[in-house]
């Protein structure tokens, strides 16, 4: 099977998930989406892994990092869209222009 | 493993993570959206499978979809996930985002197939990269990512815990709430 | 013709190709058998529950009630399936089904037996020797969060959603005690997979030394089981154990006395019989995990057997194996006959901070006892272990929050609090 399938399937994964930040407005989604374009990064560390096999794991091990680097993203993530629930009653990116200048 | 069978399997499971990608983009219901997202990562767990890394699939559906997802479910119906409503989650600005997604798939896409054209993935294991050999690199040559994963970990906690409790100390609306009852008692 | 008859199998299983004979056979065999399993075990925790109640429990249909789970099941297989209006349609469907599922993968890894020789070739009685046996085990059980989740979510309607808002924070605490108090056994063990595991666990302690006495008549008594020296994780497994699979003392996802039901309480028909199903194959899986992890799995006293039924010595390991997984299931009856139900916050609390931080000493613990005394100095793990014992006096000496928070002094500076 040639390498390219996999990178282009990660590439699709990647761009859905762009589309995906870019085009929702409820937080919890946005996040969802960034959890897609994580796992397009882990297909393709995996992919190069199993080319590379000869090299050792580092693919592997490194697929193992993204996936805790997420696990604290969701927990803080999560932890914001609940205080701004609190706060606002909803969870809309559009109306935390709070900041804006 | 046979080429045909490794070939075959990756069209499914690829078809399965592009059509519940979609769904999780496009879902008029949050709940429904953090379910396609499950069916995505459970096919990139496959596909991990067939690419020799059985430990980090496992270890994918473990955290993944055992636990972040699960705390996303959590997070929703506390955020009071409409049931059975199916409301507008998308922004105007759809087409834009599609332009751009578009166009960040053709160049990807177009450098990726450029460069790495000819190159065949092993159709077996050739070299160890089961568990022990990912324990043994990751104790070993990775140990300081490894630390600073832990410490990142430990950050997100902490982290999380003060931005989510409800400290009748910390946040600005107690404050307000406590000015309020002061100056009630002071009208009294 | 009969020596014919007598190579048919040889003949069909080359034909076929014997490597997707055998994993076929044992997928259909251990389903088949966990079905049937789960009727017995219904009737068993009747029977059981009766009896230390001092009722008789059921017994009109079949020998001593056998029967009667499967008329329970007829019925609720012809009874009408019944969606309320409120409900999110595809949800409330996916949400038994992934309630039963994850129950029966579990038992991919689990060795139930040694292995037979059908027809000159080897079948290991294990469905999957996974060199990540136990990872497979814990992200499998993780799955079985979702069926509650959904299930509470997509009724459209207030209890079950409470009750599977609860078990989602249950479940997840639990699942991370469960996690922890197995890396001790792979410690040990060095190796994940479960196959190496029960193999880590044969034989007996010989040469057993207690503070400087030897004790000879011990000798080839006790199993080289892993409950002897990993107590402590077997007793957070358990806990977590019971937790995860949402029963009493634990069973506060359902809690009938404020909850109706709990997550399941608009199911009815077949789909209540696929959460009722799932969770009695959870509690055999927990159980055979618990037998296979630290309880040496299909070990035992292996008897002679005169030369003519040789070929039935695979049957040993299968019956000890069997036997001490009934004993675990015994336990779970047991339990849910004995102890109320936990309140929650005494539930998250010991989960927390009990079974978690125990799991982490006890991981520490098993490392330095179990380090090469070449490589790691005897001042390092002295070292190690008065930390450790430090840690130990710190937590408990921290005390009991039900207690404390009843001190009025106490009390009055955690609510008033100084805005």
């Amino acid at each position: 099977m040639p390498l390219s399938y996999v990178l282009v399937l990660a590439a699709l994964l990647f761009s859905i998930g762009v589309y995906g930040v870019l085009a929702r407005q409820h937080a919890v989604l946005v996040l969802l989406s960034i959890e897609l374009m994580l796992n397009a990064v882990n297909i393709n560390l995996i992919a190069f892994s199993a080319w590379l096999q000869d090299t050792g794991v580092p693919g592997q091990v490194f697929a193992l990092f993204i996936i805790a680097v997420a696990a604290a993203e969701v927990g803080v993530g999560l932890a914001l869209v609940i205080l701004i629930y609190r706060n606002r009653r909803n969870v809309d990116v559009e109306g935390l222009s709070l900041m804006k200048w | 493993m046979e080429a045909a069978w490794q070939e075959g399997l990756f069209f499914v499971f690829a078809t399965v993570i592009t059509v519940s990608a979609i769904g999780v983009v496009t879902a008029r219901n949050v709940i429904h959206a953090a379910l396609f997202l499950v069916a995505t990562l459970i096919g990139a767990a496959c596909i991990y499978i067939l690419m020799f890394a059985e430990f980090v699939a496992w270890a994918q559906v473990l955290v993944y979809v055992g636990a972040i997802v699960v705390l996303m479910l959590f997070g929703l119906m506390l955020t009071r996930a409409p049931i059975g409503k199916y409301g507008e989650y998308d922004n105007d600005q759809k087409g834009l985002a599609a332009i751009v997604a578009a166009a960040v798939f053709g160049v990807t896409a177009w450098v990726l197939i450029d460069s790495f054209e000819g190159v065949e993935l092993p159709t077996d294991r050739v070299a160890a990269t089961t568990s022990k050999d990912v324990g043994e690199a990751i104790f070993s040559s990775y140990v300081l990512p490894f630390e600073l994963v832990s410490v990142l970990l430990l950050a997100a906690l902490v982290g999380a815990v003060v931005i989510a409790r409800r400290d009748e100390r910390v946040t600005s609306r107690t404050i307000d709430a406590a000015r309020r009852e002061k100056a009630r008692e002071e009208d009294v | 013709m009969i020596d014919w008859i007598k190579q048919l199998p040889g003949n069909v299983i080359d034909f076929i190709g014997p490597e997707i004979i055998i994993a076929t056979a044992k997928v259909v065999l251990v389903f088949g058998v966990l079905l049937v399993t789960t009727l017995l075990v219904i009737w068993f925790e009747r029977r059981v529950i009766a009896d230390m109640q001092a009722r008789v429990g059921p017994n009109r249909w079949g020998p001593f009630g056998l029967f009667q789970t499967l008329a329970d099941g007829i019925k609720l297989f012809f009874k009408e399936d019944f969606r309320p209006a409120a409900a999110d349609r595809w949800t409330f469907v996916i949400a038994p089904v992934m309630a039963m599922v994850p129950a029966f993968l579990a038992f991919a890894v689990v060795p139930l037996g040694d292995h037979v020789v059908i027809a000159g070739h080897r079948v290991d009685l294990v469905m999957s020797d996974l060199n990540i046996g136990i990872l497979y085990f814990l992200a499998v059980g993780s799955l079985g969060v979702y069926g509650v989740v959904l299930a509470g979510w997509a009724s459209g309607s207030k209890y079950p959603l409470i009750g599977s808002i609860r078990s989602t924070a249950q479940m997840i605490s639990y699942e991370i005690a469960l996690g922890l108090s197995l890396v001790p056994i792979a410690l040990v063990a060095g190796s994940l997979s479960t196959v190496d595991i029960v193999a880590a666990q044969a034989g007996t302690y010989d040469n057993i030394v207690l503070f400087g006495r030897d004790l000879n008549f011990l000798e080839g008594i006790i199993p080289h089981w892993f409950i002897v020296q990993q107590w402590p994780a077997f007793l957070i497994f358990l806990v977590a154990g019971i937790a995860e699979t949402n029963r009493a003392p634990f069973d506060l996802p359902e809690a009938e006395t404020e909850l109706v039901a709990g997550y399941h309480t608009e199911y009815s028909g077949i789909r209540f019989a696929m959460f009722f199903l799932g969770e009695y194959v959870h509690v055999v899986a927990i159980s055979a995990m618990a037998a296979t992890l630290f309880f040496g799995g299909w070990h035992g006293w292996n008897p002679a057997f005169p030369a003519a039924i040789d070929w039935l010595r695979w049957i040993v390991p299968i019956f000890w194996f069997t036997i001490k997984t009934v004993a675990f299931v015994y336990l779970f009856v047991w339990l849910r006959a004995t102890l109320p139900r936990l309140r929650y916050d005494r539930l998250m609390w010991v989960g927390w901070k009990r079974l978690i931080p125990g799991a982490l000493v006890w991981i520490v613990v098993t490392a330095v006892l179990n380090s090469d005394p070449e490589e790691v100095p005897t001042s390092a793990r002295l070292w190690v272990m008065a930390v450790v014992f430090a840690i130990l006096l710190a937590w408990v000496w921290r005390g009991d929050p039900r207690l404390t928070a009843l001190e009025p002094w106490r009390k009055k500076e955690v609510t008033r609090g100084t805005a």
